[in-house]
């Protein structure tokens, strides 16, 4: 399958490429941008493979909101553009290598685990039962059921992340601004709202009702 | 009974000490005064009990009380022996011990450490009486090197004066000198005989009579060499020439020290082991040769220098180096009965010499030269009368106590008819008449004369008190009677040498001590005419023509200039030997201990580690970046690993 | 593979894992390399959790396990909730320091 194959070194190829511009441009949006570019491409990519509740969830989640999220907060702080450091040669040499080293470890865990061996684990959540149902229904059906528990969990944790973000950024109201307080006006009665005093002639009221 | 009476005259000086110096700081001077002199006093008087039953009963006592070194072969114990030559020292010992003791609560009344003093004069007593009643050369040693701590202390006792603490270090350091000989004598001796005690040793000399050894390719005799070695030893200890410039260096510490240990006792110590080995030592001709040579020019020389000194404690000092040298001029020429009977003797009058003159400081309040005393007798006439016995008795002027054991021994070196005895004999000769010169020299210059005390402290002299007064008393009546008691009581010099009772051996017969009584009146007559010329050449030098040392000196200044700085020799050490070790020794403390054991040890190891930690505490430095490129570094080595093992 | 036509594909699991490998390491990369903002740490981390997705549906596809997908979901979860709380914390940073200069983080030094 021809374009199976194209479509799939096209949607890797557009998220490699994606990737890499979002570690390298100095233009905090562009990286931004180009991280929703690689969301989208690997979405296209789980369409290919026939996942497309996640595929969907990705946009709607990813994309819709985590990275509406990062402009968000890229655009409230301003960043300015950041000027041109030279380039430390040394440093790059050192990360060139460790990406290197990762990368080779990493195809060598995949090549010896996967490419010689057979799988022979039986599957715990067989797809094949599902195979007259869409993705989407399969997934409700075995999400909501045996997989209830992890489910509510992460509700909590985004609870938790919520609670957690708004205590963080909340500030408490600076005192200089005026406000009104509608329970308290309404609760003072004549002897908490007046004082009456009595002013000799020539005096101010300030000295007096400053004590 | 008499068993455990030599025990006690052992044993309570040794309390004495103990108890007073332990509590130093919580007696009272009081206490420490009384305890201590009673309790010499009580050693004293059974040492007189202990003398009657070896000498005139005539009993050797040999106690073993505890072991001491148990190696196989090598066994010794802490034992006390007892016969004639012992039993007259421990006399000497504890009676001038005793008698300095109670001095001492007089001069040292105004001095913040007394009970510290009384127990170092009481150690330094009981290391001096384990000395002497040793049965074996390692438990001499053992006495021999304590009685040197215990100069090194009391020389040392005013520590706050540099010059007294560099005289003690100087001490300590010159007797350990030949102290080393004196361990290599033992060693040897130990080596030939497998055994070092006394009985064995004396008994199996003579089968070493003709013994020779090879070093290196040369041929010894071997018990000459083993006896030169002891020897060297005493001339370290009874500071003979080469080996005395400690002693009038010694006079920094308070005077009933000099009196008790640069008169008496310590520095006869060397005498006493020579007498001790006599057995040794007749069959050790060359050795006795070297001896009588040494002591010879020690007794000159020291009375050379001690015509010119001005302080008054150093010419009791050089006075005493030369009689040892008189002492070892006898033990040279085999009459080691004359040597000890001058011990003896000697002890006696220097003493009183030593603590009258304590008595004339004590007047002046401190002042030693006699160039600033003078006319001092109508004031302190109780003194003066103390110094002339004790001169008396020095010159050798009949009857006082001198006169037989000096005369005695400068008999003795011409009887003995050898080469080196005519040596002896001329230079014993000349030295009694600078002897003679230089006591009447420092009475003139301190008592008679017009007085150059300075006013402020001629309101102050005064007579001693009757702590002072007494032991002066007693000593004068030992230096006017102990000899003629010795000689005509005692029969020392007597040839049988019956009083000796077998503790010394003279191997010629007819021995010595026979020979003396054949000599003419005249050879025995010149001693005396020399003492007393020498004592009219000071009467003329200093009262009936004061002018008369002032032109001697400035015609014949080399000579004045070379006994006044008594022959350079201080200088000629310094230079050779003490500068070379003291670049050594700084160079060893400085750069070999700092830098290398230190730069290797502890100081090095502790700054590289603050080093390192430096470095290692560079990696913090708190940046993001730096940690994260980290943590990455690490987990990719970490998956390089696993990868590694299991795929 | 559930495609209308019946040729098998030559993409296999291992192009998918290789791809995932690629993104990781990209991912990781950029948390080391960046210095001009911390936005971009933040961001290499989501890189680093797509990496993750691509693996698990690649392996829940082509092992015929459902589990892969429905963990996918969580992942997706946790990544949200943590990219949350990260940019919270550099919302409050920056109010505090005035600038998010990744060189300039350096309280922590010992």
């Amino acid at each position: 399958m021809i374009l199976y194959d194209l479509l799939f070194y096209i949607f890797a190829t557009l998220i490699v490429i994606a990737s890499l511009g979002v570690v390298s441009l100095r233009n905090s949006v562009y990286s931004v941008l180009f991280l929703i570019f690689a969301f989208l491409n690997a979405a296209g990519l789980f369409v290919l493979l026939g996942a497309e509740f996640l595929a969907m969830t990705l946009i709607i989640v990813y994309v819709g909101a985590v990275a509406v999220l990062f402009l968000f907060v890229v655009m409230m702080l301003n960043i300015n553009l950041t000027e041109i450091k030279e380039i430390v040669i040394k440093r790059y040499i050192v990360l060139l290598m460790i990406g290197v080293m990762l990368l080779v470890d990493l195809g060598a865990v995949i090549y010896s685990s996967v490419v010689t061996k057979t799988v022979t684990a039986l599957p715990s959540v067989a797809i094949e039962e599902f195979i007259n149902f869409t993705n989407s229904e399969s997934i409700g059906m075995v999400l909501y059921t045996r997989f209830s528990l992890p489910f509510e969990i992460s509700g909590l944790i985004l609870l938790v992340a919520m609670i957690g973000a708004i205590t963080l950024t909340y500030r408490v109201t600076d005192n200089f601004h005026k406000k009104q307080n509608i329970s308290k006006q309404l609760l003072r009665t004549k002897e908490t709202g007046m004082k009456v005093i009595s002013v000799k002639v020539g005096e101010g009221v300030d000295a007096i009702s400053n004590k | 009974m008499v068993k455990p009476m030599i025990v006690y005259i052992l044993l309570l000086p040794l309390i004495a000490a103990v108890f007073t110096g332990l509590l130093c700081k919580k007696v009272s001077n009081y206490f420490a005064q009384i305890f201590n002199s009673s309790l010499l006093a009580i050693s004293a008087l059974l040492s007189l009990f202990v003398f009657h039953d070896i000498v005139i009963v005539g009993k050797v006592l040999q106690i073993d009380l505890f072991n001491w070194i148990d190696l196989g072969n090598f066994t010794i114990k802490w034992s006390i022996y007892a016969d004639s030559l012992t039993a007259i020292m421990l006399v000497v010992v504890t009676i001038i011990s005793s008698i300095v003791h109670v001095y001492s609560i007089g001069y040292m009344h105004d001095d913040p450490n007394v009970p510290k003093f009384m127990a170092y004069l009481s150690l330094f007593t009981f290391f001096m009486l384990m000395l002497i009643t040793s049965n074996n050369l390692v438990q001499l040693f053992f006495g021999w090197e304590g009685v040197g701590l215990c100069s090194y202390l009391l020389i040392g006792f005013w520590y706050q004066k540099q010059s007294a603490c560099d005289a003690a270090v100087k001490a300590f350091v010159v007797n350990r000198v030949g102290d080393i000989f004196f361990a290599i004598g033992i060693l040897s001796i130990f080596f030939m005989f497998d055994s070092v005690a006394f009985d064995y040793i004396f008994k199996n000399a003579a089968i070493y009579k003709d013994h020779y050894m090879s070093i290196m390719g040369m041929r010894f005799h071997t018990l000459d060499f083993v006896c030169i070695l002891l020897f060297i030893g005493c001339m370290g200890k009874s500071a003979q020439i080469g080996l005395h410039t400690w002693l009038p260096d010694a006079m920094e510490g308070p005077t009933p020290v000099s009196a008790l240990i640069h008169a008496a006792t310590m520095v006869t110590a060397g005498v006493f082991l020579v007498a001790r080995c006599s057995p040794l030592f007749e069959y050790a001709p060359f050795a006795l040769n070297m001896i009588t040579v040494i002591g010879a020019i020690t007794c000159v020389f020291a009375a050379t220098i001690a015509m010119v000194q001005n302080d008054i404690k150093k010419i009791i000092a050089y006075s005493t180096c030369s009689q040892l040298g008189y002492m070892f001029f006898a033990c040279g020429v085999s009459a080691y009965p004359a040597a000890i009977f001058h011990l003896f003797t000697h002890a006696f009058f220097k003493a009183l010499l030593f603590l009258g003159a304590g008595s004339v400081i004590h007047a002046l309040s401190g002042e030693q030269d006699i160039n600033k005393m003078g006319g001092l007798w109508k004031k302190i006439p109780f003194t003066y009368a103390m110094m002339w016995i004790g001169s008396l008795a020095l010159c050798g002027i009949w009857p006082f106590a001198g006169y037989y054991s000096k005369d005695a021994i400068i008999e003795a070196a011409y009887a003995s008819g050898s080469e080196v005895g005519e040596y002896a004999f001329s230079m014993g000769v000349f030295a009694a008449c600078c002897t003679a010169f230089y006591s009447i020299r420092l009475l003139i210059l301190v008592f008679h004369g017009t007085s150059k005390v300075s006013a402020k402290l001629s309101k102050h002299i005064h007579e001693p008190s009757l702590t002072m007064i007494i032991p002066l008393a007693l000593l004068s009546l030992g230096a006017v009677f102990s000899g003629i008691i010795g000689d005509n009581l005692f029969h020392i010099l007597s040839p049988s040498l019956e009083f000796w009772h077998n503790s010394i051996t003279i191997l010629a017969q007819p021995n010595i001590l026979e020979k003396i009584h054949h000599l003419t009146l005249s050879v025995k007559i010149t001693p005396l005419i020399f003492g007393i010329s020498g004592m009219i050449l000071a009467y003329v030098f200093y009262i009936t023509n004061p002018k008369l040392p002032k032109l001697i000196t400035t015609r014949l200044q080399w000579l004045y200039v070379i006994l006044y700085n008594k022959y350079y020799i201080d200088e000629l050490y310094d230079v050779l030997i003490v500068h070379n070790l003291k670049r050594c020794a700084n160079y060893l403390a400085n750069i070999t201990e700092v830098k290398v054991i230190d730069g290797l040890g502890p100081n090095g190891f502790a700054s590289v580690v603050s080093k390192m930690s430096g470095y290692f505490s560079k990696i913090q430095n708190g940046y993001l970046y730096n940690y994260a490129l980290v943590m990455v570094l690490g987990f990719v080595i970490f998956l390089t690993w696993y990868v590694l093992i299991f795929a | 593979m559930q495609f209308l036509t019946n040729d098998v594909s030559s993409i296999s699991l291992i192009h998918f894992l290789f791809l995932g490998a690629i993104v990781f390491t990209i991912g990781v990369c950029g948390i080391v390399i960046n210095r001009k903002n911390i936005i971009v740490i933040l961001l290499s981390i989501e890189l680093i959790l797509l990496a993750v997705n691509i693996n698990m549906v690649a392996f829940s596809v082509y092992l015929g396990d459902l589990v892969g997908q429905i963990f996918s979901i969580f992942i997706l979860t946790v990544a949200a909730a943590e990219a949350a709380i990260g940019l919270a914390i550099l919302v409050v940073y920056f109010r505090n320091r005035g600038s998010i200069e990744v060189e300039h983080i350096n309280n922590m030094h010992g």
